[in-house]
């Protein structure tokens, strides 16, 4: 039997995209994967007794090396903050490209606490910086301190330690170029060594609480016990920065949700599926509710999300347990067939992620084909014609064709860069300045225009003809060629209308870091857990490649 | 130093603000970052041809032929950058293409560098006296590196060459020839048993 791609119009939209859930195709999962052989090492750890100074993790294997600086600060607490606007952190971070020397780690003590300010060089790779939640923090070096392990109960309300507020790299603030290093084999995959950062830092924030837990009270201070730290991540305050990257970067996006897209694929075509198979999915459906009803937040629009997941994911269960036999053809496909028209989205793409766990011959495989060469896809083919074009956005952007941009409703947003921290941001353009200068994000309103100047061009015309005098319209004609090869490229939403849910945007990329527990903030920035379950790094030779359905705080 | 993406950017959004389209400033900033991976300065001219504009007038140039003249103002470098980048498989048929009184000229030749590569061809490029070859766009080869780039090209002519070998047939025998002395002269039970395929399978 042969199942069809999902279409790219129905998944693409934004409630879709914003309701997905990580998986084995996500970064953070797929890094450990990469990794799991190398050598961890701990190569300085000089802080005071308060916990401030220096540290450095390695990853090391043959000749390569890749080192996490770390600079943990004293701040005050006023001078904490999660926002971009921040200025101090409770610690900084970079990864390193080799071993550091003492001299590079006196320049990046100057430069990397600094941030967005400082100035990186080609020989680093990441930049982050991260604050501590302070409560939990507190709490755990005060109970380790007097001999006795944190409160589960407490630990379980937030699952972190510490919080990053930006991971950064790809040539940022000086860091090395991407081109530079994108031949290495164990980095043949988006974001690995943003989250090799994250991995590392979440060690430290261990070691961390057991230095300045020893140093206040060295007889009675005990370890942070190793099951407590797997069920730890690290936290992370992320706003609209991300939502940009999706749309700036289309084949990179197509290769991340056609990744999935196979899998599923893949899996709804297999035609007898092997009991062992069948239980290991059943059964981290059944573990991963621990992962639904400990997610805390605050926000009614998250809550009314969860509530839906949860009960269709346990109607689900009920489904799976009195009326479903995975002895007969092609299981997964009916099961597909069965959330389609009895679940919501969440809850369609929350199975849909831990179908794949059964199936890493499927989904490694894919996980090599989650990155682009971008530059190959940039150039424009004006030997087109003007009729060729006019056929591809009929053909790939239905919907939007639909949307009338002259009500004001369909018109509301604009997307800008901050002038103070060089950020992207969202505002009302008919209550606030600054939409004449509006970055190229409406990208549903713009196809929409080129259409309108399409039909009414000679359809013999090539493309360059066309551009000669439609040169405003010129983004949008590169992004209609590349949908025409690369079919999940493009959101297929309006990103500047009234009901815009910016979150979905972030939602989709932090889905594939591997992100759990999205927190809206509002409905423009949101706090998320990584790594929350997974091996400490000592581990990680022999690890349980389910365990994101395993915490158990 | 600062990276290639925080060059690109940069020279995206400054073109954009000094009035070009987002697509044309996009294509910019892939050309400025060109010239600052081949060490041209690209940074330096763009700098201040935007500052020029600002104040002197410069022509566009939509459709390029054969022979293309500004005696007024000199062309805008972009312009017929975009212009040529989209024009190349027309101008592919032309021999040789002249432009008389151009702005910046460096920042002309990073699209036609770029042009290159679209067509696979190799493109010489004459400012007035300065001779460059741009070998599809993997690199820039010039006979005044260390000179200062000319801020207004007087004439500009653009040669398409065609593929073709740049040595001499007895050059390349001589060398083959030589090659030749790695491999094994075969005996008859060499020719019956070494071979992966039988000598009957000759289809």
């Amino acid at each position: 039997m042969k199942v069809e791609l999902r279409d790219p119009n129905k998944i693409m939209k934004l409630s879709r995209l914003g309701s997905f859930h990580q998986s084995k195709l996500s970064f953070l999962r797929s890094f450990l994967n990469e990794f799991k052989e190398w050598e961890y090492k701990r190569d300085l750890f000089n802080l005071n007794e308060n916990g401030f100074g220096e540290a450095v993790y390695s990853f090391k294997k043959n000749k390569r090396v890749y080192s996490l600086v770390c600079f943990a600060n004293e701040i005050k607490d006023e001078e904490r903050s999660d926002r971009v606007i921040a200025t101090k952190w409770d610690a900084a971070f970079t990864l390193h490209d080799g071993v550091p020397t003492k001299k590079d780690i006196e320049r990046l003590k100057n430069e990397v606490p600094k941030q967005e300010v400082g100035r990186l060089s080609y020989k680093e790779l990441t930049l982050s910086r991260a604050n501590k939640s302070v409560r939990i923090y507190n709490h755990v070096v005060e109970s380790l301190s007097k001999g006795q392990q944190p409160d589960l109960n407490l630990l379980s309300k937030v699952g972190y330690l510490y919080r990053t507020t930006a991971v950064y790299g790809s040539g940022k603030f000086g860091l090395a170029d991407r081109f530079r290093i994108k031949n290495r084999e164990e980095i043949n995959g988006p974001f690995r060594l943003e989250m090799m950062l994250v991995y590392l830092v979440r060690q430290f924030t261990f070691d961390q609480v057991n230095h300045v837990a020893y140093y206040k009270n060295p007889k009675t201070a005990v370890k942070l016990d190793d099951n407590i730290c797997k069920n730890l991540g690290i936290g992370n305050s992320t706003g609209l920065g991300m939502a940009p990257f999706i749309v700036n970067h289309p084949t990179l996006l197509n290769n991340w949700i056609l990744s999935r897209e196979k899998a599923l694929k893949k899996i709804r075509e297999i035609k007898d599926v092997e009991s062992q198979d069948s239980d290991l999915f059943i059964d981290c459906v059944k573990k991963s509710l621990k992962n639904i009803t400990s997610w805390n937040t605050d926000s009614e629009y998250q809550q009314t999300k969860i509530t839906s997941l949860l009960k269709d994911v346990e109607k689900f269960l009920n489904f799976i347990n009195k009326d479903f036999n995975f002895e007969i053809e092609y299981p997964f496909n009916k099961i597909y067939q069965w959330l389609e028209d009895n679940t919501c989205e969440e809850c369609i793409e929350y199975i849909v992620s831990i179908m794949m766990e059964p199936y890493n011959n499927i989904v490694n495989p894919l996980v090599k084909e989650m990155s682009s060469d971008e530059e190959k896809y940039f150039n424009i083919p004006t030997y087109r014609k003007v009729e060729e074009l006019q056929n591809i956005i009929e053909k790939k952007y239905p919907n939007i064709l639909d949307i009338n941009f002259d009500e004001k409703e369909n018109n509301k947003n604009f997307w800008f860069i901050s002038k103070n921290k060089e950020e992207p941001r969202l505002a009302d353009r008919f209550e606030e300045h600054g939409s004449e200068l509006e970055q190229p994000l409406a990208i549903a309103r713009d196809i929409k225009k080129l259409y309108d100047k399409l039909l009414v061009s000679k359809n013999s015309l090539t493309i360059a003809e066309f551009l000669t005098s439609n040169s405003e319209l010129r983004h949008v004609v590169r992004r209609a060629f590349i949908v025409e090869k690369f079919p999940y490229s493009e959101i297929q939403d309006n990103t500047i209308g009234k009901d815009l849910m910016p979150i979905d945007m972030l939602r989709l990329k932090l889905s594939f870091f591997g992100a759990l527990k999205f927190d809206p903030r509002s409905d423009k920035w949101l706090r998320i857990c990584m790594f929350q379950g997974a091996p400490l790094p000592n581990e990680l030779k022999n690890y349980d490649e389910q365990w994101v359905y395993k915490t158990n705080i | 130093m600062k990276s290639l993406s925080e060059i690109e950017t940069t020279v995206k959004r400054a073109s954009k603000a000094a009035g070009y389209s987002w697509g044309v400033s996009e294509e910019t900033g892939k050309s400025i970052r060109l010239l600052e991976l081949f060490s041209l300065p690209g940074i330096k001219h763009l700098n201040e041809y935007l500052n020029q504009k600002n104040k002197s007038k410069f022509e566009s140039l939509s459709l390029i032929s054969e022979n293309n003249s500004s005696l007024k103002n000199p062309y805008c470098p972009i312009t017929l950058g975009v212009s040529f980048l989209d024009q190349i498989n027309v101008l592919e048929n032309l021999k040789k293409i002249e432009f008389k009184n151009v702005a910046y000229p460096i920042i002309f030749i990073s699209f036609i560098s770029r042009s290159s590569e679209i067509i696979g061809k190799k493109i010489n490029v004459k400012i007035d006296e300065k001779k460059m070859l741009l070998n599809l766009n993997v690199n820039i080869f010039s006979n005044f590196i260390d000179q200062e780039f000319p801020k207004i090209a007087n004439t500009i002519e653009v040669n398409l060459l065609e593929n073709e070998d740049n040595f001499t047939d007895e050059e390349w025998n001589n060398l083959y020839k030589l090659s030749e002395e790695t491999f094994v002269e075969e005996s008859d039970s060499l020719k019956e048993g070494a071979a992966g395929a039988g000598l009957t399978d000759n289809d």
